[in-house]
Order: C-alpha cells, then sequence, then structure tokens
C-alpha cells in the first residue's frame, strides 16, 4: 500500500531519533517537534532537541484486541514513557515480559518495526522501549 | 443571547441494527423528535449533524447534505459537526449558539453513527482516529488502551481496584433495563465483568462501551417559541465546551480529564448552580474509568474517590447523584456520533418525567457530559424544566 | 594508524533449541546438536529485521566512542536477508544514528561475508582520506527453509565496526581476499529461501576459501599463527571452525573468545562481526587478532587486528556474552510467528 509513505518520512527524526523542540525563549521541551510553543506562541523560538533515549514506564496496558496491522502482535504492552527529561510520550513496549513490566521500571528505547503496510508497502520503523 | 428550550426528542432503538442503515437511522430519530415537538418541517430553519467517522465505517462522507436530504428538508442549511465521540454533544451545542444568539428560531439537531458495517478491527481503527494519529495510533494504540492507560494509572495512584471500575457497568447495565431504547436488557454481575476477558489490561470487555448502530434528534427553539410547540420544553441553562492536548501523553494529569473539568466549571458558572444541585447526569462511560473520572472532574465526588463511591452505590438511580440511568454508553450502546444527543434526551425524559422505571424522584436539574477522544474535547449541559 | 574505533553488536532476544527443531522435523535433536555443534540459535522478534538489528548495532557503536555521528562518511550493511530487495538499510541506519545527508554508503550482500567486505570499503577509503569515519555492519535475520538443514543454525544478530585514523581501539595491520566462482549456497530472485550444495559447502568452498585466505595473509605478512592471540573464523556452525583450525594447527583456546555459534547459531553477514565482537570485549592491548570471514559464492576476507591501550575506553556494557545470557527459548510455533514461516498471516 504505502499509503502513509510521506508520513513515514515526514517524522524519522521523531521516531528514528527521538528529535523533539525545545522553545529557547521559555526553556521548555517538547516532544514530538511543535512548530509553535504553545506557551510563549509568537515569541517563542523552537529548536530541535534530542530526547533522552531511557526513562520509565508512566502507566501501561497489555493490549489484546488491536487495529488492522498489528494482530499478529497480540498480545503486546504499550505504555506512557515517563523520559529522563519529565517528557511523556506513548510507546509500545518491545521484548519486555510480563513480569518486568510495572509503573517505575526503567525502560530505554529500541529500534523496531513499526507497521509493515502488508508486506509490499513501505516498512515504518521507529521507536519502541523495552524494559532494562 | 436569549433562552433556548427543547421541544422535541426521538431516538432509534440503539443496537446492531443489521436492516437499518446511516440514511435510514437519521430519518427514524429525526422523524420522531419532529412528531414529538409538533413543529412543521417547513418550519425548521437549520440542521446540526454529529457523526464521528461515517467516512471510515461506511465510506460515506457529506452527512449534513445527507441529513436535510433524507429527512427532506432541502433546500436550509444542514451542518455536520465532528468532535470524536463528542460530535453529538457539540452538535447539540452548535444548534444552542445558532439559536441563543437569534441566528434561527427552529433547528433540527441530530446525532448518528452506523458502526457495524465494517469488521471490529476497522472500527477498532476508526474509532482510534479519536486520539492522536500520528503519535498513538501509529504506534500500535487502541482508543481502550488509552482508557487502559488511565485505568491503571488511577488504580496505581489511588489503590482503586478492577472490581471497583466494574461496578459501573453493573450498575449501568441494571439502569438499562427499564430502557427501551438500550442495546442491553440484561443484568450482569461483578464476577461477569472480571471473567469478561481483558481487552487493554485492566479494562475487560464488559468495562467497555459496544459497537453500536443509532441515531437520535431533538428539536430547539428559543425559549419564548417553545410554549407553541409543547407543554413540556426543557430548557438549555448552560452549555460549556472544553479543550486539551490531543495525545494522552501530554496531559498533565492521567487521572482527570482538564477539559472536563473546565467545561463543568464554566457550565456551573453558567448556571448558577453547584454539583450538588444536579440530581441525575448522563455521563461519558465510554469505559467504566471514564464514568470515575467523569463524576470527579465534575465534582460529584473528590478526586481519588469516585471508584469507591461507585462500588458502594452512591451513583444508583436512588442514590446522591443517579448516574447514566440511560445504561450509559455502556449498556444503552454508544453509537458514537449519537451519544451526545441520546444524553440530552435522557435529560429531557427525566425532567419531564417520562423516565419509566428508572425515573430519577425530585429532579430538578440535569447534567449531561459529552468526552471526545481520550479527553481532547469535552461538551457539557445543564438541563431545567422550562415549565 | 587506521583500524576500528568503536564497535557494537546486538543479538536478539529469542532463542530456539536445536534439538525442538529437530523434534518438528522427526530427527534426533541429541545427535543433530551434536553433529552441527550447535545447542541453539537467535531469533530476532516480530518486530525486527535485519536493517532495525543494524541500527541497533550502529547505535552501540556510536554509543561507545565518542564520535560525532555527522563525521561519518560512509555507512555499508551487509546481509542476505535484507528487507527490501531495493531500498537500503544504510540510509535508514543513517538517518537512525543521526549520520545524514553528508554520507555515502549502500548494502552489500556476498553471503555470509558482506559485512567483512564492508569492513575492507570503509578501510580503504579512510586510508585514502575520502572520509574520517566509515561504519560497516554485519547483520542478519537468515532463514532455513523448513526442514531444511539450515534450518537448524540460521540466526539473527550483527555487529557495526567504526573504522578510523584516531583513537584506534585495534589496528588493522592488514588485510586480503581470496574468492573464486563458486556457488555452494545460493538464493535465486524471488525465492524466499536459500538452496545449497549440501556437503559440497565443506571442502571446495569453506576450507579451501578460508585457508586460502589465511594463508594468503600469512604469506603476505609474513607471520607465524602463533603469533596471534585470538583466532576468528566464520562459523556456519560449530564444527567448520574447528576443523579449518585444526587443518592450520591452531589450538582451540586461540578460538575460544570468539566461538559463538554453538550459542548463537549463524548469524550470516552478521557472524564474523559478531565474533570479532566478542573477542573486542575480553582483548587486552598488544593482542593480535587473525579474522576470516566467508561468504558462499564463494570468497573470505582475511584481516590482522592488533589491539590498542584505547581499547579499555570503548569497554562499555552491553558486551556479546551479555546479548547471549539475556534468552528467553521458544518453541517452533512461536518461531514461525516470527519469522512468517505460517504462510496464512
Amino acid at each position: 500500500m504505502g499509503e502513509n509513505l510521506p508520513l513515514v518520512w515526514r517524522k524519522m527524526p521523531e521516531r528514528y531519533r527521538l528529535v523533539g523542540s525545545k522553545c529557547l525563549n521559555c526553556g521548555r521541551i517538547y516532544f514530538p517537534r511543535r512548530k509553535i510553543c504553545p506557551h510563549c506562541r509568537r515569541k517563542g523560538k523552537i529548536v530541535d532537541i534530542k530526547m533522552p533515549e531511557k526513562g520509565k514506564i508512566y502507566s501501561f496496558s497489555e493490549v489484546h484486541s488491536a487495529p488492522p496491522g498489528f494482530e499478529n502482535e497480540l498480545p503486546y504492552f504499550v505504555a506512557i514513557v515517563e523520559l529522563q527529561n519529565g517528557i511523556k510520550l506513548f510507546s509500545m513496549l518491545a521484548d519486555s515480559p510480563r513480569n518486568k513490566i510495572r509503573i517505575g521500571a526503567p525502560v530505554k528505547m529500541v529500534f523496531r518495526k513499526i507497521t509493515e503496510n502488508d508486506g509490499k508497502g513501505i516498512i515504518a520503523y521507529g521507536y519502541k522501549f523495552k524494559v532494562l | 443571547m436569549r433562552d433556548v428550550a427543547i421541544v422535541g426528542a426521538g431516538m432509534t432503538k440503539f443496537g446492531e441494527l443489521w436492516d437499518k442503515s446511516l440514511r435510514e437511522l437519521v430519518v427514524e430519530a429525526g422523524a420522531k423528535a419532529i412528531e414529538d415537538a409538533n413543529v412543521e418541517g417547513r418550519d425548521i430553519e437549520a440542521i446540526f449533524g454529529g457523526c464521528m467517522a461515517s467516512g471510515a465505517l461506511t465510506g460515506q462522507e457529506h452527512v449534513g447534505a445527507l441529513l436535510a436530504d433524507h429527512l427532506g428538508l432541502n433546500p436550509i442549511p444542514s451542518t455536520r459537526v465532528e468532535s470524536a465521540c463528542a460530535s453529538g454533544g457539540l452538535a447539540l451545542r452548535t444548534a444552542y449558539t445558532a439559536v441563543a444568539s437569534g441566528m434561527y428560531d427552529i433547528v433540527a439537531v441530530g446525532g448518528v453513527e452506523k458502526m457495524t458495517e465494517v469488521s471490529t478491527a476497522d472500527v477498532t481503527r476508526a474509532l482510534g482516529g479519536a486520539g492522536d494519529q500520528e503519535w498513538e495510533l501509529f504506534n500500535g494504540a487502541t482508543f481502550p488502551s488509552l482508557y487502559a492507560l488511565m485505568a491503571r494509572r488511577y488504580m496505581f495512584e489511588y489503590g482503586a481496584t478492577e472490581e471497583q471500575l466494574a461496578a459501573v457497568a453493573v450498575k449501568n447495565h441494571h439502569n438499562a433495563m427499564s430502557n427501551p431504547y438500550a442495546q442491553y436488557h440484561r443484568e450482569i454481575t461483578i464476577k461477569d465483568v472480571m471473567n469478561s476477558g481483558y481487552i487493554a489490561s485492566p479494562l475487560k470487555l464488559l468495562d467497555c462501551s459496544p459497537i453500536t448502530d443509532g441515531s437520535a434528534a431533538v428539536i430547539l427553539t428559543s425559549m419564548d417559541k417553545a410554549k407553541e410547540y409543547t407543554s413540556k420544553p426543557i430548557k438549555i441553562r448552560a452549555s460549556a465546551q472544553a479543550s486539551d492536548s490531543l495525545a494522552l501523553s501530554d496531559r498533565k494529569s492521567l487521572t482527570s480529564i482538564n477539559a472536563a473539568r473546565v467545561a463543568a466549571q464554566s457550565a456551573f458558572k453558567q448556571a448558577g448552580l453547584s454539583p450538588k444541585d444536579i440530581g441525575m447526569a448522563e455521563v461519558h462511560d465510554c469505559f467504566s474509568i471514564a464514568e470515575i473520572l467523569a463524576i470527579e472532574d465534575i465534582g460529584f465526588f473528590k478526586r481519588g474517590e469516585g471508584a469507591r463511591a461507585t462500588a458502594e452505590g452512591r451513583t444508583a438511580i436512588d442514590g446522591e447523584i443517579a448516574v447514566n440511568t440511560s445504561g450509559g454508553l455502556k449498556a444503552c450502546g454508544h453509537p458514537v456520533g449519537a451519544t451526545g444527543i441520546k444524553q440530552a434526551i435522557e435529560a429531557v425524559w427525566q425532567l419531564r418525567g417520562e423516565a419509566s422505571g428508572r425515573q430519577v424522584k425530585d429532579l430538578e436539574y440535569a447534567l449531561t457530559h459529552n468526552v471526545g477522544g481520550s479527553g481532547a474535547s469535552v461538551v457539557v449541559h445543564i438541563f431545567e424544566r422550562g415549565y | 594508524m587506521v583500524g576500528i574505533v568503536s564497535y557494537g553488536a546486538y543479538i536478539p532476544r529469542y532463542r530456539i533449541k536445536v534439538s525442538d527443531i529437530a523434534r518438528v522435523w522427526g530427527k534426533d535433536g541429541e545427535h543433530v546438536s551434536q553433529g552441527l555443534r550447535v545447542k541453539e540459535k537467535a531469533v530476532a522478534a516480530i518486530d525486527e529485521d535485519s536493517c532495525t538489528i543494524a541500527v541497533e548495532t550502529a547505535k552501540q557503536a556510536l554509543g561507545r566512542a565518542d564520535i560525532d555521528p555527522r563525521n561519518i562518511g560512509a555507512i555499508f550493511v551487509g546481509s542476505e536477508s535484507k528487507p527490501f530487495a531495493v531500498n537500503p538499510s544504510a540510509s535508514t541506519v543513517a538517518e537512525a544514528i543521526g549520520a545524514v545527508p553528508n554520507v555515502t554508503g549502500a548494502d552489500l550482500e556476498f553471503a555470509c561475508k558482506a559485512g567483512t567486505a564492508g569492513m575492507q570499503a570503509v578501510y580503504g577509503m579512510v586510508k585514502s582520506k575520502m572520509i574520517k569515519y566509515g561504519m560497516a555492519i554485519g547483520a542478519d535475520t537468515a532463514q532455513g527453509k523448513p526442514n531444511d538443514a539450515l534450518e537448524f543454525t540460521a540466526a539473527s544478530g550483527g555487529a557495526a565496526f567504526i573504522i578510523g585514523d584516531q583513537n584506534v581501539i585495534a589496528e588493522l595491520e592488514d588485510t586480503c581476499s581470496f574468492s573464486t566462482d563458486t556457488p555452494d549456497f545460493w538464493r535465486r530472485a524471488h525465492q524466499e529461501f536459500p538452496e545449497h550444495g549440501g556437503r559440497f559447502t565443506a571442502e571446495p568452498a569453506y576450507y579451501k576459501h578460508v585457508i586460502g585466505a589465511a594463508e594468503m595473509l600469512r604469506e603476505k605478512m609474513g607471520f607465524d599463527y602463533d603469533d596471534f592471540d585470538h583466532v576468528v573464523f566464520h562459523q556456519p556452525n560449530g564444527k567448520f571452525p574447528l576443523r579449518a583450525a585444526k587443518k592450520l594447527k591452531i589450538p582451540f583456546e586461540k578460538l575460544s573468545a570468539g566461538y559463538i555459534s554453538p550459542v548463537v547459531g549463524n548469524t550470516y553477514s552478521g557472524n564474523v562481526p559478531l565474533a570479532l565482537s566478542a573477542v573486542l570485549d575480553i582483548a587486552k592491548p598488544g593482542e593480535k587478532i587473525l579474522v576470516v570471514s566467508y561468504g558462499s559464492g564463494a570468497g573470505s576476507d582475511a584481516f590482522s587486528f592488533k589491539v590498542t591501550p584505547n581499547i579499555k575506553k570503548v569497554r562499555k556494557a552491553p558486551f556479546v556474552k551479555d546479548f547471549i545470557e539475556d534468552k528467553v527459548y521458544i518453541d517452533y510455533a512461536i518461531y514461525a510467528k516470527f519469522r512468517k514461516k505460517i504462510k496464512s498471516i
């Protein structure tokens, strides 16, 4: 299909290496990147900043009913991860056994396939997190 | 701004309506509301219709035009309103502002969703669009999993249990028993919920609202015109709306929906009322945790107390505050775009004293709370009798 | 001095025992395992492919040494299990580590030796001062046809090397290659699984080229095999490298540090890179390492490395041994799902 090709491509800095934004006016950090600082708006000055690749689980869930494209990974864990700089993001958890997944568990970013587009389209790669 | 009233209400039965298409649903609900209001079709000046995902779920967009056409109301203006699961509530609010401003005297407001035309996986994907497509759905999120993340955090912060969450579903199934429009007429137990299998842990199948077809519609007029149509107009005492981040991870808290707090506070301020004045509330229980957060965010209970309060029966029809007398999204069903209108209709029937078998006694004020997505948009209305 | 300035390895978490595969096909697991000298093999998860493995190794390598990814001028990814027939993993690696856009590269294929072929390519580019640093990666999620002998060993894993001329941890003293047209293993275009020549893969293929390259380098450099503290030969199984060493009168102790196939399997283009990484994990300054890869088709690349005191600066976990120990066993059914051997999904 490759239907989401431009979307996959456009977000590679975020998805591949956790590039976010920092507002030089107020110092706030955002992930994913934003075009304007919601706090400073016109006064803000947004630059790229790399997020830390380590953090901890803020909340998690084990998914048993998946949207198309994720069925073969069931059951899989998703989490809100709080990075070391306090930024939170949503991510799937990779290679993480059930007994190690809990709120507060340390995690680090890994690079994985996210979706395959039916084996014909572009493979969307990106971040997942793994319990250490 | 002038006062606005609901003068007519009608809805289809909610459920898996295999023999009815999108347009047949809206025609049935619309005709019932027009009939109930005793208005002439030619008197209606505009239509507002809430619908979330007709494109993904049926292939049909352009629902505004469809409404005007199939209700036989061409050529009046007809507008589709979309705010994910709050589409119905926002359609009502949009219509309210149109009448309150004096632009129109009589408008029809509807909500519809036809959800059983596609596979469950496709519904899961379509509803996932209520979250953040680029950063949640893309990364494997399902809509239940977003609420599951809230539930897990709520249980962690407040020590709530899965059994307490299950009490929401048990109560709402009980309430639905006396609602002829409800999808389910089946009592369930805590054990049933606990044994129903995880959809996204800690949420189980019976913590989740179902896939539902349905439509609901109301007719709004200015308060001073209302008496021309009905002896029992229901006044919209307050209409409020608020927004928050699209992505759940950007919220300050996972255990409170800030847009709901802001919208509720705004509604109470407009109405000059407080939570304790409300006798019944239809809240957005797309998942059991959502009702717990709702009753805390509206202010019926303190943060962290909603789960226990529900388990103790304090939100039952004869409790301190009757919550989801219709059966809620859980048991009455959740045809996404129609839900916000159905909530208003339940408030209307309760205030008119027509909620047979589930009637809340001595009711003065009713509140509806309709949430879009995981809480990025919330619409709150307060109703009272206009007679 | 040009050589390895950093390295990074990766082995997926999942393992399947050779005896479990043998059981499915009605073979004596113990017998197969002993014959191949392979106990278990590493299996990539359902969301991994040779490209994700390449990225993990590249990130490990960058993380160990303080190198600005923008100074990486070339990235070569060697693999026989590329996720795309057309569309390079090299550019995905470049994007993932932040080496874009001033970087060249390509995906290389030479059966199991594409990883070392990449090392030679970037070595030449660094030595000629065309680039400051180059990265060579060998990474595979190798596949054997169900019920084929290769299924017992074809494994997933890889390693990356950054080659440069500053802060070298292992000087690349010399390298040479021994190649002939010897098609002992192949996969035709559009075919899912490779074919092989059975016993033909041994004498005229593996041994001829491995020993040919080792001897060629010995003659070129004038060394004695005793000069080396560690020796790495390609390990299509646990047996072949032992026999090659025996033929060259190299004692097993010199192979032991990099002898990973018995517990990892044959990670194809990632095999020698992984084995060399395991040696670098423990090698002392001044020690010498002989490396000989083998790729069907056929060719061997031989290298002589000398470890420098800088090795200590990059000696940061995780080590190859950590990856080997961090494992979860899966059965054949899960393995078949992970590696997409169930054809109806």
